[in-house]
C-alpha cells in the first residue's frame, strides 16, 4: 500500500487530507498521479498543475521518481514559510 | 547545542535564543540573527492574521538538510531556527534564524542562505485572513530566483 498525504490549498481543494491506494501497477508518482485522477476525475485539473511538488518519505522529488509499497508520498502547493 | 531546530507555535524570545548560542562559547566573535513577522498587508490586501500549516517530519529533515549544506560552505559555529506554526496575528514573529561564527562574513551569509532555502523547501504554508476572506499565498518567484542565486 501506498500512504497519500495533501497539505493546504490542495488539501482544501481536493477536501481529503490523506488515503491509501494498493502499490500494484503504480512505479513513478506521475503513475500515481494517473491512479488519483482516475480514482476521482474531478481532481484531474490539480494534478495537471505544474507547479504542484511531491514528496517521497519527505523528501522533495520529481514525477519520474520511483515509489513502492510502503513508501509515504505527499503532493502539496509550492511552499510559502518563513 | 549546535544545531537546533524548533517547530512550534508558542512565541520565542530574541534575547533568550541570542543568550543560548552565546551561553559557554567562547570561540565565535560574531552573532547574526534573522526575525520574521507577520506584516499588516500583501499584495494591495489588508491583512488581519496568518495560520500557518506544515508537514510535520519533512519539515525537521528539510532544515537538517539545509544546516548541513550551509556548514559544508561556511566556517560556522551554532544555528538555531525557529519556525511557528497555528494561528498567528499581526506583528507576531513567525520565523528565527540564529548563526554564530568566529568572523561575522559567515554568519551573515550562512543565515541569508538558511532563509533563502527555507522559503523554497521547507514544507510551510500561509493562509492570510485578508479583508476579502481567507486567502493561501502564492509562491514568489523572486524566492525562487533568491535561492537560485546560491547554486
Amino acid at each position: 500500500m501506498i500512504k497519500i498525504v495533501f497539505f493546504a490549498a490542495l488539501r482544501e481543494q481536493l477536501d481529503c487530507a490523506e488515503l491509501t491506494v494498493p502499490a500494484a501497477d503504480i512505479a513513478t508518482i506521475n503513475q500515481l498521479k494517473q491512479v488519483l485522477v482516475g480514482l476521482n476525475p474531478l481532481w484531474q485539473t490539480y494534478f495537471e498543475n505544474k507547479a504542484l511538488l511531491s514528496a517521497v518519505n519527505h523528501d522533495m522529488v520529481d514525477g519520474e521518481h520511483s515509489i513502492k509499497s510502503g513508501d509515504e508520498v505527499a503532493f502539496f502547493p509550492p511552499v510559502t514559510g518563513g | 547545542m549546535n544545531n537546533s531546530i524548533s517547530i512550534q507555535t508558542k512565541d520565542f524570545s530574541l534575547a533568550d535564543e541570542v543568550a543560548l548560542l552565546e551561553q559557554d562559547n567562547e570561540i565565535d566573535g560574531a552573532v547574526v540573527t534573522f526575525t520574521g513577522r507577520v506584516r499588516n498587508q500583501n499584495e494591495g490586501l489588508k491583512v488581519s492574521g496568518l495560520f500557518l500549516e506544515h508537514y510535520p517530519g519533512m519539515t525537521e529533515l528539510s532544515l537538517e538538510k539545509i544546516i548541513t549544506s550551509a556548514k559544508e560552505r561556511w566556517n560556522i559555529g551554532r544555528i538555531k531556527i525557529i519556525h511557528r506554526v497555528g494561528q498567528l496575528k499581526i506583528g507576531e514573529q513567525i520565523v528565527f534564524v540564529g548563526v554564530t561564527s568566529k568572523h561575522r562574513q559567515d554568519a551573515f551569509a550562512a543565515n541569508e542562505f538558511i532563509m533563502d532555502f527555507l522559503k523554497v523547501k521547507a514544507p510551510f504554508w500561509k493562509k492570510e485572513l485578508t479583508e476579502e476572506g481567507e486567502k493561501w499565498l502564492g509562491a514568489r518567484s523572486t524566492d525562487n530566483d533568491k535561492a537560485k542565486q546560491w547554486c
